[in-house]
């Protein structure tokens, strides 16, 4: 039995880098929206986020002109996601997606694909970014 | 006030919720001075629908579902679930498929054995030990992230194999992690087993005795812990299980003698985490080629199981013990009947012997120790016209004869 083992480890965690990565900046600013708009501006510098890994699944991405309606995905859409429009073409509610990337698997026509987008966090569920059509 | 009052035994009730809680549930102490008497706990305070939900939908999608029973040990509820109907379906899952779900499992239960040390050391108010394992633990996630595509919620097991082959680039991330979790199971070990502090703390608090752990049919570590020799990946091997060297962690092995304690709860567990390892190593080098899944075209196999008739289990050794599935099937798009029941499930009712006669300060780590996953469990409250009832054994008998009854007719 040992006296605090893990003391010398703290002390070597004192000059090592923070594991964090600070996304999106070294200190919560006071508004978030504010701070894009100050990066947007180039006023502000935005920390990059830790890159996706390959075959990341993100926001769906839709090939509308290959589309052949014939609806495969929205049996297949664990959380009723995906809606077959009467134009034979379909609606995808981000808000509900669950990223298990089944209706890109499933598409005969590869019309579906999943795009490494991960900033999805909005205010509004039916806002224009959080539908696909 | 008497005298009598005072000398009486009080009560404590802790939960549904309370900062000390992790998941809902509601324990009722009875107490004499520091010491605990009696404990009695209610499960059942977080229900959430999921086999109503999956009795909705078709095998391929429940398989998204069972991903999100737990947030921790997501693919050994998706595996069981797989399993359960590849045997109604009679489909063939090719080898290459097996080692690569043994291979995904065995890192989840490496991400929650670190999970849960940290847990473990943050009960005990050790919280510099809690940052310590949970910055470890991100590299076997990063691995699991860049292996299935997510951190939690993988996706990666469907009906019939897996979705995502392990390509050869990947194994050198994966020996990466590897070699250094086996650099540093010695350091966790020295950190936790050797730290006064802990070994104080742990040491014959929460004892769980051989005889109790199977009279309660405890499971997973919890069991081992005790002395029990029970491993499902070494009595009744699934996946690639069968052609690996699996035999059950004990604590005698390391320690010499069994306890059944908190700190022979964390011996197991950590030791997993090597042995995991082991597992991984041997995995990734007898790997077969070929295909990763029986049936390619989703359409193809919806049809496969829209035809199937019959009831089957599924059985996975869990991080937390064993995880079992039952599922019927009878010739429609959506199961006739699903149940789950988590390894929690068998393993709650250990708290009971553990609880008793030791210190309310005691109380946080014990529960802790059998890494209860409650949201798992619980799925028998029952809301009716507005009046929330919880079904006890009896209510469950009754119904259960009723319905027999009604099948007679």
């Amino acid at each position: 039995m040992r006296f605090l083992p893990l003391f010398p480890e703290l002390v070597r965690q004192l000059f090592r880098e923070p594991a964090t990565n600070r996304f999106p900046a070294k200190y919560l600013p006071p508004t978030v929206t504010g701070f894009l708009h100050d990066v947007a501006a180039g006023r502000a510098r935005l920390t990059p986020p830790v890159p996706t890994p390959p075959e990341f699944r993100g926001k769906i991405a839709y090939a509308r002109d290959s589309c052949i309606g014939c609806g495969l995905c929205t049996k297949i859409c664990p959380s009723h996601a995906i809606e077959l429009l009467p134009t034979k073409k379909i609606r995808i509610w981000i808000d509900q997606c669950i990223f298990c990337s089944q209706c890109t698997s499933i598409c005969p026509k590869s019309s579906l694909t999943m795009s490494p987008e991960f900033l999805l966090a909005d205010e509004d569920r039916y806002s224009e970014d959080l539908i696909v059509e | 006030m008497s005298d009598e009052s005072k000398k009486a035994p009080y009560i404590v009730p802790i939960g549904p919720n309370h900062p000390a809680l992790k998941e809902p549930v509601m324990f009722t102490f009875e107490m004499e001075g520091e010491v605990v008497r009696e404990v009695d706990f209610a499960p059942g305070q977080a229900h959430r629908g999921i086999e109503w939900m999956g009795m909705r939908r078709n095998p391929v999608q429940i398989v998204h579902l069972t991903d999100r029973i737990c947030g921790i040990c997501g693919v050994s509820h998706t595996l069981a679930f797989a399993r359960a109907v590849e045997q109604v379906a009679g489909i063939e899952v090719p080898e290459r498929a097996d080692y690569i779900r043994t291979i995904i499992a065995e890192f989840e239960r490496i991400q929650s054995h670190l999970l849960w040390a940290g847990v473990a050391a943050h009960e005990l108010g050790f919280d510099s030990l809690l940052h310590l394992t949970w910055k470890v633990r991100e590299q076997s996630m990063d691995v699991i992230e860049n292996l299935t595509g997510n951190r939690v919620n993988y996706g990666i097991v469907q009906v019939g194999g897996v979705r995502r082959d392990i390509v050869l680039e990947q194994h050198p991330i994966i020996d990466d992690c590897l070699g250094t979790y086996e650099g540093l199971l010695g350091k966790l070990l020295s950190l936790f087993l050797d730290d006064k502090t802990i070994t104080m703390r742990c040491r014959d608090c929460g004892v769980l005795s051989k005889k109790e752990a199977l009279e309660l049919c405890t499971v997973g570590p919890t069991a081992r812990a005790s002395g029990v020799n029970v491993d499902l990946r070494q009595d009744y091997p699934y996946a690639a299980y069968g052609d690996l060297d699996v035999r059950a962690i004990l604590p005698e092995q390391h320690m010499g003698e069994t306890h059944g304690d908190v700190y022979d709860r964390i011996v197991v567990r950590l030791l997993e985490v090597g042995q995991s390892c082991q597992i991984i190593r041997q995995c990734l080098s007898e790997m077969p080629a070929g295909p990763v899944t029986a049936e390619e075209k989703l359409a193809k196999l919806l049809a496969i199981c829209k035809k199937a008739q019959g009831e089957a289990i599924g059985r996975v050794e869990a991080p937390r013990g064993e995880c079992f599935h039952y599922v019927r099937m009878d010739g429609k798009d959506a199961p006739h009947t699903w149940k789950v029941k988590a390894s929690s499930y068998s393993n709650l009712m250990s708290w009971i012997p553990m609880l008793r006669g030791e210190q309310i300060a005691d109380i946080p780590i014990i529960i802790a120790s059998i890494d209860p996953c409650l949201s798992c469990t619980d799925r028998i409250a029952v809301i009716s016209h507005g009046h929330r009832s919880v079904l006890a054994k009896e209510d469950l008998h009754r119904l259960s004869v009723e319905k027999t009854r009604r099948l007679q007719r």
